[in-house]
């Protein structure tokens, strides 16, 4: 992207929202693991698919654009919504696991997936990891051999 | 009760080994690590990189890719700022065989290419620093035949 012929993003979100959206999804995570419980990771899961359909809608940014943005300074650099829409999705898949783990009486399979879950939300949060950029690649690596 | 106690614990191991984890990268990431590959010569002309061309900057990105703009960026103003220096961002998932033969593991990857198709430096992750790219290119300038 040129400094002169810039492309216009289709859509840019304020880089804090998602690593406090990925601070409350830690939380949450952590309480999951410590009660075991099927119904909590269910309504994660939940959550993290409207975030994967549709960021804007997603509760912790809605939480975050209504209660801390309001305090904050614009932000001065936007990023895309992409990155963070792959991650809520891979996030849905770890935690729709978890739950059926939980619920289904197979709780060592909810345990794993929600740990994955956490360990991602957790690197999201405190270090501003790119998790698409981490996987996205070794995904897509073997999928077309030539 | 006992199975909180072993969810605190997965959740304090999980925790401990995701900070390891981001620390270390912290630390590799944007650093432009001394490679030597000449053997990728044709690879890198196919991938848009000029066989005249003193320096080439080529960047691999992905869509899903937060840190990409802010190295593409980068690389286009040291691009702008040097004589000599050439930007190239390649998409990827449209160069996979290209992923593979270079092994390219994650996005951005970007490559410093000297005038002899060689790749001389390599960094993962958040961008270099411009004070790193900037003598990573100048070392690249000084080593190539075409000075």
């Amino acid at each position: 992207m040129t400094p002169g012929g810039r492309r216009e993003c289709p859509m840019t979100l304020d880089p804090r929202g998602p690593r406090f959206a990925a601070t409350i999804t830690s939380v949450v995570l952590v309480l999951v693991l410590v009660t075991g419980s099927g119904w909590l990771a269910l309504a994660q899961a939940v959550v993290f698919g409207i975030g994967a359909v549709s960021i804007r809608h997603a509760p912790y940014p809605v939480l975050y654009r209504r209660f801390v943005a309001v305090r904050l300074r614009p932000p001065t650099e936007r990023e895309a919504a992409e990155p963070v829409r792959f991650a809520q999705g891979l996030g849905f898949v770890f935690l729709t696991v978890g739950t059926v783990g939980y619920l289904a009486g197979a709780p060592v399979v909810g345990v794993v997936a929600t740990a994955l879950g956490l360990a991602a939300a957790f690197l999201n949060a405190a270090f501003g990891l790119c998790l698409g950029c981490e996987v996205y690649l070794l995904l897509r690596r073997p999928t077309s051999r030539a | 009760m006992r199975s909180a106690w072993t969810g605190l614990l997965v959740a304090v191991v999980v925790l401990l080994a995701a900070s390891a984890f981001g620390l270390a990268r912290r630390v590799r990431d944007g650093r432009l690590r001394t490679v030597a590959d000449a053997g990728h010569r044709d690879l890198l002309l196919r991938l848009g990189v000029r066989p005249d061309t003193p320096v080439t900057l080529l960047q691999f990105s992905s869509a899903i890719c937060a840190p990409c703009r802010a190295t593409a960026r980068l690389c286009a103003e040291v691009a702008t700022a040097t004589d000599g220096v050439h930007h190239v961002d390649v998409d990827a998932a449209v160069h996979l065989d290209a992923v593979r033969a270079l092994g390219i593991m994650r996005t951005p990857t970007l490559l410093v290419v000297d005038s002899d198709g060689r790749i001389v430096r390599r960094a993962a992750g958040q961008p270099p620093t411009r004070d790193g790219l900037t003598a990573a290119v100048n070392a690249a300038m000084a080593g190539g035949s075409a000075r």
